[in-house]
Parts: structure tokens; C-alpha cells; sequence
């Protein structure tokens, strides 16, 4: 997988960019999402002491996750569930093949999980010649595109609806040119209700496990999961360790905020709580590290093991709506994606931290307080620090400093700086200039800061003795 | 598979050394606000249809003059047999797939998102409120309760092997953000507000 040319945030993200009217439609499309979030959290007088409690619940997570984790899957397995530990990507992957293998069933229906994404699960499992279709209508649409999903809650924010009318008409027979949403919706409709009443074996993700009654809760506007999960014999359930959550009581305060702050529904229209199998069916629970370990251990970005998936820091991010999800490539984009990512793979992900802005509108908008903005911050001293920036930036940031070191070098260069940006601004303004890239060089001064204050203190303290 | 033992042990390694304390959740749920008028109004706002009525009658009326009768009605509430099949909770769940309403009765309402909390042993079984391409909660008015602070008081320790919040009818905005009710469950949710 690290031997993969991986396309720079800033490459692909100029790719997204030529289609100027495109991306102000995703910037407005996704601003848009943004708003009714504010409009929501404005409706509850206590939304801020809600943030705070939800925060405070997941220090409490993270500072006892051992305990909750036994205490949950002993409750769990007293509730007729079947659990299972993935180290890593591979041993999930390896343990649903297992599942599947057992059961000797090739097909397999899926509700949105983002886990799976990170594990890359479906190309696992089409190598082992399983059928996996996604139910969610997002990530179905980007699946037989052959993409991953743009956006964790909202998998095909990239795609315009003559785009989806597209992928139908060739992969449903739907009307060519038939741009309706409602029956591009109504068209997925029928053909995924096939897919559920003939699956076997369903997977879903999990928004939150409870430690206290080892059940976990599934939320979907669809009812993809639960249509997925309650008619198969199998159920298969995917979750980071993070999800857990102390009890049951918990559930109200992140409920309150998940969906409010993901698209400003004041809850998802199904908050399933599964905590036993069917009479006779069997229900699985996986539940991976794939790195999360590692980042509780890293007290810097231990924190971004709070996020509960909303989305909300990706809506406001002016770098994420003006690039679009797939310029992080990473199965978690935006900000929060951009923290996870570089604990997955240093080197790999070295660019992300950078595509911010640092502007903290991620943080003022995240549901549990994580310091979204702050963490971007650090990792890019840690990445450099490790040496994973790129060699150009290495090279100018280090000369630079020698230049702000050394105050007779500082003047010769301003100097400089000055004569060729005013004579020979070709020099400058040039492709070779990461900076000008997108933006206007200033007009040059016609004299350094340090000279005017010369000239100038000379002046009053003449003016001063007279 | 052997993987437990080496998270768990890396886990414990990692994790902060002193246990943060839990918050204190009564804060939360004081908002003061008509819990009827807000139960209303908010079940609208995300394409539910709430219909006040007096007693089972007036149910089964509006259920008469508002759906197909020929078409396969069902429910669990024996008040409701003349219009709906009591007989289907042990039934393979895949042959409710032509089932047009489903009429079931919530445990209690949330006013501050419209959800209604369902468990299995009120479902009959757990594919039918999403599988039927209708859906209609029965829930009395005094079992609503304002926000989900109170609805989790009121769940305690409730015994259940699966429970759901349903706040209205499944709905997706995946193509443009345009929103389209009836994705994969019911196209529609009618609550019964029952005195």
C-alpha cells in the first residue's frame, strides 16, 4: 500500500479546482448543510452544555477504555452476540471473510460504515468473490462509479444529479436525461429491495456501543441497516474501539448532537438499538484498533478519538468545501480526516495536516470539543520534525530562517526582494513560485520598515528639539 | 483469533493514567417549551403527518377513508382487527414485503425531535415498521416526554432485545441535498396522538 503514488492534497485539489463553477457549487451546496446545522444547535438552549457533557463523557472513555471494553463485550456476549478483535485492517477484513466463508454465502448486503471503507473491505472481499452491494443511496451511487465516497456523511456531495441520472441510466436502465431526484431515488428504491430480501448476511457500522448493556446503535435516515440487518440470518457489525460509550444514559446527550450537527435533522430518523440476535440468527460484533491504539497514546491527538463521525468540522472547512473529499485521499477527509490519517501512515498522509486554513471554525463547530484546529497545528511540527514536509519546503523554511536569524543578511535580502519584484518581476511571478501560484504578488514599498522607522524617528526627535 | 489480549494490552498502556470522572447528566433536559405543540410542529418539519385523535375509532375511520383496505394492513393491536392482520408476527419477516401499512404502538414520543421509541416486543417483529411502505405510531399524548434526557430516564434499564427511534418516514437528501421521503422504508408516518 506505501508504495502507491499518492497524488499531494494540493495537486489534486488544483485538478478539482479548473472547474471554477463546480466548486462553488460544492462550496455553496456544502455551506448550505452547514447552516441548517447552526439553525439547529441555535433551537437548543443547551447546546453548548450538551457539547461539554458529550466531551466530558469521552475523556472519561479514553482515560478507562480497557475496563469499558471488557465490561462491553462480556455484556454482550451474555446478550447472545458474537464477538470478535481485528488488530488491524487486514484481520477485520480476514474475520468477515471468515463470517461469510462459514456461512458459505457469496453476497452480501451493506449499510454505511466507514470502518470498512478504512479497511477497504468491499475490494477484499470481490478478490474472494463475494458481491458486496452498499445500500446507503450515496455510497451506492459512488460504488458503481467505482469511487470511494467524498464525504463521511454524505458519501456523493460531488456529484450533481444529472451525474447520478448518468450512473442509473447505465447501471439501472433508468431514462436517460431523467434528472428527477424523486425518481432517480424511487429507481434505487426498487432495485435495492431486491438486494435486502435476498441477502443472507448484512453489515452495518456503529455509531455508539454501550459498555453498561453491551448493545450498540445504528443511525440512518434510510432504514438501509435496519432493513439490511432484520432480514438476514447473519449480522455483522463493524466498529472502531472508540465507539464505546459508558451508558445507556450517554446515548441522550450524543443523540442530541449527532445528527443536529451532521446535517441539522433534529435526529435521524432510526436510531436502532440492537442488543440481541433474532431467535435463531446470529449477530456479530468486530471491534478494531487499526491504529487507534497508537493515537490514544499520543497525548497530542489522543483526542481525536472523541469525533462521533458528524461531519460538521468537513461542511465548514473553506479548504474541504473549495477541494472536495477525495483531493484528503483518505476514507476520512475534511479536518478530522486530516488529524486520523497521518496516525494510519506518516509519510503517506504527511500533506493533509497542511490543507487547512487553520482558522478554528472546525473546532468552534465540533459536537464533543475536540481542538480540531489545534491538532492540524501540532502534526505539522511533528511531521516536519520526522522529516515528511517536502524537500522545496524543507530547503526554503530553513533558509528562511537563516535570513530572519541574521539582521545584515535580513536587509540585503529585503533590498534585494524589492529591486527584482519592482525591475524584473518575471523573477518572482513565475510557476516556480509556490505562492503566486494563486494569488497576486503585493505592490513592492519603497523603502523597508527598518528604513522609514530610521528616517522617521530621525525626523520627530529633530522635530522633537526644536 | 488472538488479537484481544494485544490490544487491550496496548490500549491499557496508552491510555491517560487517571480516569477522568463522568459529568453530571442532570443539568441536561430542563429546557421548558408545550411539549404537545412542540411534538407537532417538529414531526411536520421532517415530513410526518401528526393526526389528533379521541379513541381507536376515530383510528380506524381515518385508516378507512386514507388507505386501500384491499391492500395487506397490519398490526399488533387487537382494537385495530377489523381493519389489520393480527396474524403475521411469526411469519417469515422477507413475506411482509407486500405489506402497504404497518400499525404499531410507541412506548413514548420525544417533542424535541418527533421520535417515537418502538421495541420488538410492541413490533410484532422487527422488519415491520421499515419494510411496509406506510407506517402509523399510535402513542397516548401523555407519553410524551420534551428531549431525550427524559426519554432515556424513561427507557432505565428496559429489557429488549432491539429498540428504535423512529421521527418520520424514511427520508434521503443523497442526490443534491434534494430531500426525497420513502428511501428504502415507509414513504410516509402518520402519529396518532391519542388522548
Amino acid at each position: 500500500m506505501s508504495s502507491e503514488k499518492i497524488i499531494q492534497h494540493s495537486e489534486a485539489a488544483a485538478k478539482f479546482n479548473k472547474d471554477v463553477e463546480r466548486v462553488n457549487w460544492h462550496d455553496e451546496t456544502l455551506w448550505f448543510v452547514r447552516a441548517k446545522r447552526d439553525k439547529s444547535a441555535h433551537q437548543i438552549a443547551d447546546w453548548e452544555l450538551l457539547r461539554e457533557t458529550a466531551s466530558q463523557i469521552k475523556f472519561n472513555v479514553l482515560s478507562n477504555i480497557h475496563d469499558y471494553l471488557v465490561e462491553f463485550e462480556a455484556n454482550a456476549q451474555r446478550n447472545g452476540i458474537i464477538v470478535h478483535w481485528a488488530a488491524d485492517a487486514k484481520e477485520h477484513n480476514e474475520i468477515v471473510h471468515s463470517i461469510m466463508a462459514k456461512h458459505d454465502v457469496k453476497q452480501m448486503v451493506k449499510s454505511k460504515s466507514m470502518l470498512t471503507e478504512e479497511c477497504h473491505l468491499n475490494d477484499y472481499l470481490a478478490e474472494k468473490g463475494i458481491e458486496v452491494i452498499d445500500s446507503d443511496l450515496g455510497e451506492y451511487i459512488v460504488q458503481l462509479r467505482k469511487e470511494p465516497p467524498s464525504h463521511i456523511v454524505l458519501p456523493a456531495i460531488h456529484l450533481k444529479k444529472e451525474d447520478v441520472s448518468e450512473t442509473f441510466h447505465e447501471h439501472l436502465g433508468t431514462e436517460k436525461g431523467n434528472f428527477n431526484p424523486q425518481y432517480l431515488t424511487e429507481s434505487a428504491r426498487q432495485s435495492l429491495r431486491n438486494t435486502f430480501l435476498t441477502r443472507k448476511v448484512a453489515l452495518t457500522g456503529v455509531n455508539f456501543a454501550v459498555a453498561e448493556t453491551g448493545e450498540f446503535v445504528v443511525c440512518t435516515n434510510e432504514g438501509n441497516a435496519d432493513m439490511g440487518a432484520h432480514l438476514a440470518d447473519v449480522h455483522i457489525a463493524c466498529m472502531g474501539f472508540e465507539k464505546l460509550i459508558p451508558k445507556r444514559e450517554h446515548l441522550g446527550v450524543f443523540l442530541r448532537l449527532l445528527a443536529r450537527s451532521a446535517t441539522g435533522q433534529p435526529i435521524t430518523t432510526f436510531s436502532s438499538h440492537f442488543k440481541k440476535p433474532r431467535d435463531g440468527k446470529e449477530m456479530h460484533i468486530l471491534i478494531v484498533d487499526n491504529g487507534r491504539s497508537t493515537q490514544l497514546g499520543r497525548e497530542d491527538f489522543r483526542n481525536s478519538l472523541k469525533c462521533i463521525r458528524c461531519g460538521a468540522c468537513m461542511n465548514t472547512c473553506p479548504v474541504y468545501r473549495r477541494s472536495g473529499g477525495h483531493s484528503y485521499h483518505n476514507a476520512v477527509a475534511g479536518p478530522i480526516g486530516s488529524i486520523l490519517a497521518p496516525n494510519l501512515d506518516m509519510s503517506k498522509n504527511a500533506d493533509l495536516p497542511f490543507a487547512s486554513t487553520l482558522c478554528g471554525s472546525c473546532t468552534n463547530v465540533c459536537p464533543v470539543k475536540i481542538d480540531i484546529h489545534d491538532q492540524l497545528y501540532k502534526w505539522r511540527q511533528v511531521l516536519v520534525k520526522e522529516g515528511h514536509t517536502p524537500k522545496a519546503k524543507t530547503v526554503a523554511m530553513k533558509t528562511m530562517a537563516t535570513v530572519l536569524a541574521n539582521p545584515t543578511v535580513f536587509n540585503i535580502a529585503g533590498k534585494s526582494g524589492r529591486f527584482v519584484m519592482k525591475n524584473i518581476p518575471g523573477m518572482v511571478n513565475n510557476k516556480m513560485n509556490k505562492w503566486y501560484d494563486q494569488r497576486e504578488m503585493p505592490d513592492v514599498p519603497e523603502e523597508s520598515f527598518r528604513e522609514w522607522y530610521k528616517k522617521n524617528s530621525r525626523e520627530s526627535k529633530e522635530k522633537g528639539n526644536e | 483469533m488472538s488479537s484481544k489480549g494485544e490490544i487491550l494490552k496496548r490500549i491499557k498502556a496508552n491510555q491517560p493514567q487517571l480516569v477522568s470522572e463522568l459529568p453530571d447528566l442532570n443539568l441536561l433536559g430542563s429546557e421548558q417549551f408545550d411539549v404537545l405543540e412542540t411534538y407537532k410542529t417538529v414531526l411536520k418539519g421532517i415530513g410526518g403527518d401528526p393526526v389528533e385523535v379521541a379513541d381507536y375509532n376515530e383510528i380506524i375511520n381515518y385508516i378507512k377513508s386514507n388507505y386501500n383496505l384491499e391492500k395487506r394492513l397490519i398490526t399488533t393491536l387487537p382494537e385495530l382487527s377489523e381493519i389489520a392482520s393480527l396474524d403475521w408476527k411469526t411469519v417469515d419477516p422477507h413475506s411482509l414485503q407486500d405489506v402497504e401499512l404497518t400499525v404499531v404502538k410507541a412506548h413514548f414520543g420525544v417533542a424535541e425531535n418527533s421520535g417515537l421509541w418502538v421495541t420488538d416486543d410492541i413490533l410484532g417483529q422487527r422488519v415491520a415498521p421499515f419494510i411496509a411502505q406506510y407506517l402509523a405510531i399510535i402513542v397516548h399524548k401523555k407519553d410524551l416526554v420534551p428531549t431525550m434526557q427524559q426519554a432515556y430516564d424513561r427507557i432505565g434499564k428496559m429489557e429488549y432485545g432491539f429498540g428504535t427511534f423512529i421521527a418520520g418516514p424514511s427520508k434521503t437528501a443523497d442526490i443534491e441535498q434534494s430531500l426525497v421521503l420513502g428511501a428504502h422504508g415507509a414513504r410516509g408516518l402518520i402519529v396518532f396522538l391519542l388522548d
